[in-house]
């Protein structure tokens, strides 16, 4: 079979999920709308399990490297002869990386929130948007033209607020979906620019055409656009700067990244799907998908590198101090997302030097599965205990057991324990920073023994330390809830050994992993020194964090108000933005605007009122109108008529 | 009959027109008001007949519109009346004043 003949089906099939779901969900299907849910993803994974089975082991190989493949192209809008808005699908080897992860996950969730979100009111509301959401994803990764990306980026933005708010009589809950939506659509009027900078200069829209042109340094285009300079920076690095800029809204990163906390307010499902393994990556997706072209432009590549360190390293900080199971998570996401980021940023295109790009990848691969799996476990912990917060919890591991073994692989894998699958990742994550930049490897290394410390204090603190004290017990968990995990949790033990610089580089050559067991001893030994310190801080309940904590004092502090970010946002909108800029414009839209259209409305009523006075209801002076007017036209006529 | 000068004839038109002018506006009876239309129709057909007589005496296209004007009078009074009659059924009166709804 041709890739045409079925992989449009792949993202139509959620899609056709939405509108019958969204349109006759509440009318006739109100039990089974989740399993008409799951079917249509169970038939979109196959085929994009069949899809990535065709490119990577059939077809997709031409002379030892993998082809960007486009099957279904279609103009849309036609602006110029060469510069169009086609609606097209790419196929290359990390579209279909991407397509695998979404579907896939979007299908543990649907099964997941079969048990969770059981009795729901608006049941097939929630499945309808999972499917809005999911087909907007696939869509996204399929791109073939950055407009199309844009399209979706967008779409994926309405369905993360829509589930954001799901519980929308919640005031928080609405207040997080509104400031994710806001923060998002800020950052994207940067990607929206850089689009049109890129389009601009480079002729077209197309992904392929464009990185062709851009990477080319004969072209014309590639002479313009990095020799015409703005503020004096080329535009290159302006345009791609701001196209990160949209990334790094979407993916959370510093200093966008105080929406994802807040989204947490959402059905934790729609956090494992949304918040964690899928939209939050399409930052790091834009930049692997334009990569040929950052991977030339130093300035943008290192500002890449600098914001995705930066972020990694504050959000592990934060980590530590949050005692909201799904914040911790929330911002252990925004730095595993550093992670990849700086991974990007720390490669080069082609060769030895594109360690990074496949290590990156190869992050957001696992990353995909030990975060979903751990946000699916929070998940089944907050319907257990009903509370989010981590200090309602304790000595789980009796109750759950299930939670709990596949919580701890999941712990593992994020800690880069061997041999699980963030084992793997992360020393290549390591490898390609060390190979880069000194600097950013400790920053890395680092953040990589917090990582392990702020997940084994969440593992202890719910699943260890107090007893108990509560009469009932927290109610198990059903099947359809413990299923996702299981199959999640077996994935996370065995994804890491797949060989993945054969699959993914950033060439579409063969890469293989220059791995070496010495360069693994010290992000081990991190490892291990952090869980040993969770395990003293957190198995048993004692004082010991709090004399931590003092200990920490005023670092302490300042991670545990998230290090001002929000107050310092509150105080720019608020004060600044607000006073400067709000007000003058709301007086000048109140006075001016609607003064000049109320003028005009009053000025017609006026004139009218006059005027109606002609209309009188009575014959005879309509007679008379009509007589004197006779008399004017004969005057006209016969006097003035020449 | 051949003595009487065309100015004679139409200064009686002129005067009829402008009498039936002057009843429509000033009476207040509908079927006052009808009959001072009729008044100015027959002054029209007056002109027709005469102006047909001393420009073109061999031809009978005035004679005809005569005719024909006064077959439209017929159909306009009958229509007239049953307008008129209505409107006593519903206000009691065929004072035009008192018809005056239709207005802004």
């Amino acid at each position: 079979m041709n890739y045409s003949d079925y992989i449009a089906l792949i993202p139509l099939l959620p899609l056709a999920g939405f509108v019958l779901l969204g349109l006759f969900g509440k009318k006739y299907f109100r039990r089974s709308s989740g399993y008409i849910g799951v079917l249509i993803l169970v038939m979109s994974t196959a085929l994009a399990f069949y899809t990535a089975y065709q490119y990577f082991f059939v077809s997709g190989k031409v002379h030892d490297t993998y082809q960007t493949i486009i099957p279904l192209k279609y103009t849309w809008l036609q602006f110029s002869s060469g510069t169009s808005i086609n609606m097209g699908i790419l196929v290359d080897a990390i579209s279909v990386m991407m397509l695998v992860i979404v579907t896939f996950v979007s299908l543990m969730v649907h099964i997941f929130s079969l048990g969770y979100m059981k009795g729901e009111e608006r049941f097939s509301t929630y499945y309808s948007f999972l499917s809005l959401f999911t087909f907007s994803m696939l869509g996204l990764v399929m791109a073939s033209n950055i407009f199309q990306i844009y399209f979706f980026w967008e779409l994926v933005g309405i369905s993360s607020y829509l589930l954001i708010g799901f519980y929308y009589d919640r005031p928080s809950a609405v207040a997080a979906s509104k400031k994710a939506f806001i923060v998002t659509r800020f950052a994207d009027l940067g990607f929206l620019i850089g689009i049109l900078i890129l389009a601009y200069e480079g002729g077209t829209l197309d992904f392929n055409t464009l990185i062709e042109r851009l990477t080319n340094t004969q072209s014309s285009q590639y002479i313009n656009i990095t020799t015409a300079s703005f503020l004096g920076i080329s535009v290159m690095t302006w345009a791609l700067t701001l196209v990160f800029i949209g990334g790094a809204g979407k993916s959370a990163m510093f200093p966008l990244h105080i929406w994802l906390p807040d989204a947490m307010e959402g059905p934790t499902p729609v956090s494992a799907l949304i918040h964690a393994a899928t939209m939050v990556v399409a930052g790091v997706y834009l930049v692997a998908r334009l990569f040929p072209v950052y991977s030339i432009n130093e300035a943008a590549l290192h500002i890449v590198t600098w914001l995705g360190a930066i972020s990694a390293l504050l959000a592990a900080l934060i980590a530590c101090t949050q005692t909201d199971i799904k914040r911790v998570l929330a911002y252990s996401t925004i730095s595993q997302i550093g992670y990849m980021m700086f991974a990007l940023g720390a490669a080069k295109y082609g060769g030895e030097a594109g360690t990074g790009f496949t290590a990156s990848m190869f992050h957001l691969f696992t990353h995909a599965f030990f975060k979903s799996l751990l946000f699916l476990g929070a998940g089944a912990i907050i319907h257990a205990v009903h509370s989010n917060e981590m200090k309602d919890m304790g000595s789980l591991r009796k109750f759950m057991p299930v939670t709990h073994i596949t919580f701890l692989i999941a712990c593992l894998a994020i800690s880069g324990v061997p041999p699980f699958a963030g084992f793997f990742s992360k020393e290549e994550v390591l490898l390609a920073a060390f190979n880069s930049n000194k600097f950013i490897y400790s920053i890395a290394l680092f953040t990589s023994g917090l990582t392990v410390f702020y997940m084994f204090r969440l593992y202890f603190s719910v699943f260890w330390n107090k007893q108990r004290e509560k009469h009932e017990p927290p109610h198990g968990i059903s099947f359809t809830m413990k299923l996702p995990l299981i199959i999640l949790g077996a994935g996370t033990m065995f994804i890491g050994f797949i060989p993945f610089g054969k699959y993914v580089s950033s060439d579409g050559k063969l890469l293989e992993s220059a791995f070496h067991l010495n360069f693994s001893i010290a992000p081990v030994c991190f490892a291990l020194a952090g869980i040993a310190i969770a395990m003293w801080m957190y198995k048993t309940e004692s004082n010991r964090p709090h004399r931590v904590a003092a200990a920490f004092g005023g670092l302490y502090q300042a991670a545990h108000k998230k290090f001002y970010m929000d107050e310092i946002y509150l105080f720019v909108t608020k004060k600044i933005i607000f006073n400067l800029v709000g007000r003058p414009a709301a007086w000048i839209d109140r006075n001016i605007v609607d003064g000049t259209m109320n003028g005009m409305a009053y000025s017609t009523a006026k004139i009218s009122g006059w005027i109606k006075g002609i209309q009188s209801g009575k014959v005879q002076a309509y007679a008379m109108y009509f007589f004197i007017g006779i008399i004017v036209l004969v005057i006209i006529v016969l006097y003035l008529w020449k | 009959m051949s003595g009487i000068p065309i100015s004679h004839i139409l200064f009686l038109s002129t005067a009829l027109f402008f009498i039936g002018m002057y009843g429509l506006f000033t009476r207040r009876n509908l079927i006052t008001m009808l009959m001072a239309i009729e008044l100015i129709l027959n002054s029209v057909n007056i002109n027709f007949v005469v102006f047909n007589k001393f420009l073109w005496p061999g031809k009978l296209d005035g004679i005809f519109f005569t005719i024909f004007i006064i077959t439209i009078a017929a159909a306009e009074a009958a229509v007239a009346i049953a307008i008129i009659i209505n409107l006593f059924r519903s206000h009691r009166s065929i004072d035009v004043e008192d018809a005056t709804e239709m207005k802004w």
